[in-house]
């Protein structure tokens, strides 16, 4: 390990409340890849004879309106804000990265067209434009993701094109301008590293708030088809049962909470170990 | 400032132009024939071509967007076939519950947000502040949707203090409308506040590093006057642009407080339509809430280029 990295880990993990958000993420990592181990039940079995049970030895945190189990509904849960909400943003993140490096790079008629676009889709509620999408796409996973990814696209974009606008007039790139480099070298080999550590950190910074998202599009029905296990869905459901079983409405959005919070909490800690300056406007 | 005025106005008119070309081509990018996906695949032939006409779905596509803008802009919002009304009508009583409760809940975000920001920086490495921001993460972290199921289950339910749903505007019951305001405005300010506390504490942090904060202490000014004379008003500057993107989640949130509550408002209105493929309802509604975001921004703005004479000159 060179001293670089070294001093980034070391940055990282010198706060204790990171080390702990960090733990936090990988143990319902974990719970999301080992599901079965984790699970005391099959998610998706339902028992009509043991519904809406409250805490029990054999049901931790009772069972819901089909008698399944709502623990085991909360570890294989993790699986869909693991998937969605990774893979969302790391869409949005590579197509922000590109309209903002065009925008930002070529100026001009691009970044007013780009831009303009940006501002639109920002000017309509986040939610809402969600809810649109699903209209058009229709409900599957996939869908949900691309959904989400899209409504992410616009502050990656925004924040790439600030970033660009920054190196783009510096020395480096000026001569590899002049060296006679084609615009894609340049924007690829010269532009495109340097922007890079902002963007990474606004990218785990949104994993939370996707998370958020797709548990909101669930809630709303909008989001994972049944019965597939979804903390938001679940939310919805035992919110018509708060007065049977009150653990069936609280626990799952304790674990988006906590999940939330620990990925928010682990961002932080990145953008200090990758750029100090980037504290307060980040 | 003039200049830079009529540069946002027109960009703002752009970006509403792109707004409706999105919001028209919503109906058009749902799969199969809007018509039967709106009214169901069983209504009778001669029926489905009546609507299919009245809707203009037969004319060329570009001639389809100007007619559909033109009649917005003279006023008529179309027909609504799921509420059975005309949109216009279906909007107008909902539009103010919604605005009301975005608006009730931006002030809330913005006053306890920026107080609490100022808190926690003046007093930053103390108890308060380590408080105050573990709330504030937790704050964001929280799923709206979430809050409010607690807050109903503990005063609804349980103590039995507020009623669960329904609304009404002040000028028609005040006492009632304040009672079922209060659950819907903490559940849609809590995001809010955690966000603007967050951010003034860390405006406030940078500002305080500056020069002239330097200068005013060596010049033997009192705290509280340095602090509320000279950083808390650098310090808002920026916080200012938030205040669109406030507006812009709370009308997003109203879909999910609005379910909840069941409160009739456009964020309703919003979700009722999605489920039920009235997507004439759906175009417009988002149009307008956006337009209304967008005239907000506009606001802010010029707002912002009045406090920082640096924004008007770029």
């Amino acid at each position: 390990m060179n001293d670089k990295t070294k001093s980034f880990f070391e940055t990282l993990f010198s706060r204790k409340l990171v080390i702990v958000s960090a733990l936090v993420i990988l143990f319902f990592l974990l719970c999301a890849v080992a599901s079965p181990v984790f699970a005391t039940h099959d998610p998706d079995k339902q028992n009509l004879a043991e519904f809406l049970q409250g805490a029990s030895s054999s049901h931790w945190l009772g069972t819901d309106q089909y008698g399944r189990d709502v623990y085991s509904r909360i570890v294989y849960g993790t699986r869909i804000a693991f998937l969605v909400g990774i893979f969302s943003v790391i869409m949005s993140g590579i197509f922000g990265t590109v309209l903002g490096l065009l925008s930002g790079y070529f100026g001009g008629w691009v970044d007013n067209v780009i831009m303009r676009l940006v501002e639109a889709i920002m000017a309509i509620p986040p939610l809402i434009l969600a809810l649109a999408l699903v209209a058009i796409l229709g409900r599957s996973t996939t869908m949900l993701t691309v959904v989400l990814a899209i409504s992410n696209i616009p502050p990656f974009a925004r924040m790439m094109r600030g970033q660009v606008l920054t190196v783009r007039d510096l020395d480096y790139v000026s001569a590899s301008r002049i060296r006679g480099n084609r615009s894609l070298v340049t924007m690829l080999k010269h532009i495109l590293p340097n922007c890079l550590s902002p963007m990474i950190v606004i990218m785990t910074q949104s994993i939370g708030n996707t998370i958020l998202s797709e548990a909101a599009l669930s809630f709303l029905g909008a989001g994972i088809l049944p019965p597939t296990a979804s903390w938001g869905a679940m939310v919805n459901d035992g919110y018509r049962y708060l007065t049977t079983n009150s653990l069936f409405a609280l626990a799952p959005g304790f674990a988006i909470i906590v999940l939330v919070l620990a990925f928010n909490i682990f961002g932080d800690g990145l953008r200090d170990a990758l750029d100090p300056r980037l504290r307060g406007a980040l | 400032m003039a200049k830079y005025i009529i540069n946002r106005l027109l960009q703002t008119v752009v970006i509403l132009l792109i707004i409706s070309v999105i919001a028209f081509s919503l109906i058009h990018l749902v799969p199969g024939d809007p018509v039967y996906a709106m009214l169901g695949s069983e209504i009778p032939r001669e029926y489905h071509d009546q609507v299919f006409h009245t809707m203009g779905l037969d004319k060329p596509l570009i001639e389809q967007y100007f007619f559909w803008l033109g009649n917005i802009l003279k006023g008529d919002l179309g027909y609504s076939y799921y509420f059975r009304q005309s949109v216009a009508e279906v909007v107008a009583n909902r539009l103010p519950t919604t605005l009301y409760l975005g608006i009730v809940s931006a002030v809330f975000s913005v006053i306890l947000g920026i107080f609490f920001g100022i808190v926690t920086a003046v007093r930053r490495g103390s108890k308060t502040d380590s408080v105050i921001t573990v709330l504030a993460n937790i704050g964001i972290a929280m799923p709206t949707f979430w809050l409010a199921v607690i807050l109903i289950l503990i005063f609804g339910l349980n103590l039995k203090w507020l009623p669960v749903h329904g609304f009404t505007l002040p000028w028609v019951n005040l006492g009632l409308s304040v009672r079922q305001t209060i659950m819907p405005v903490i559940c849609m300010s809590v995001g809010g506040i955690a966000i603007y506390a967050r951010q003034t504490r860390s405006s406030m942090l940078e500002v305080i590093r500056q020069d002239y904060i330097r200068t005013a202490r060596s010049k033997g000014l009192k705290e509280s006057r340095i602090i509320y004379g000279h950083a808390v008003k650098n310090a808002l500057i920026p916080i200012l642009t938030l205040i669109g993107l406030t507006l812009r989640n709370s009308f997003g949130g109203s879909a999910i407080i609005e379910t909840i509550f069941n409160i009739t408002g456009l964020g309703q209105v919003m979700v009722m339509s999605l489920n039920n493929r009235d997507y004439t309802t759906l175009q417009t509604s988002l149009l307008l809430l956006a337009t209304v975001t967008c005239i907000c921004n506009l606001l802010v703005d010029i707002a912002y280029a009045y406090a920082d004479p640096r924004i008007r000159l770029e």
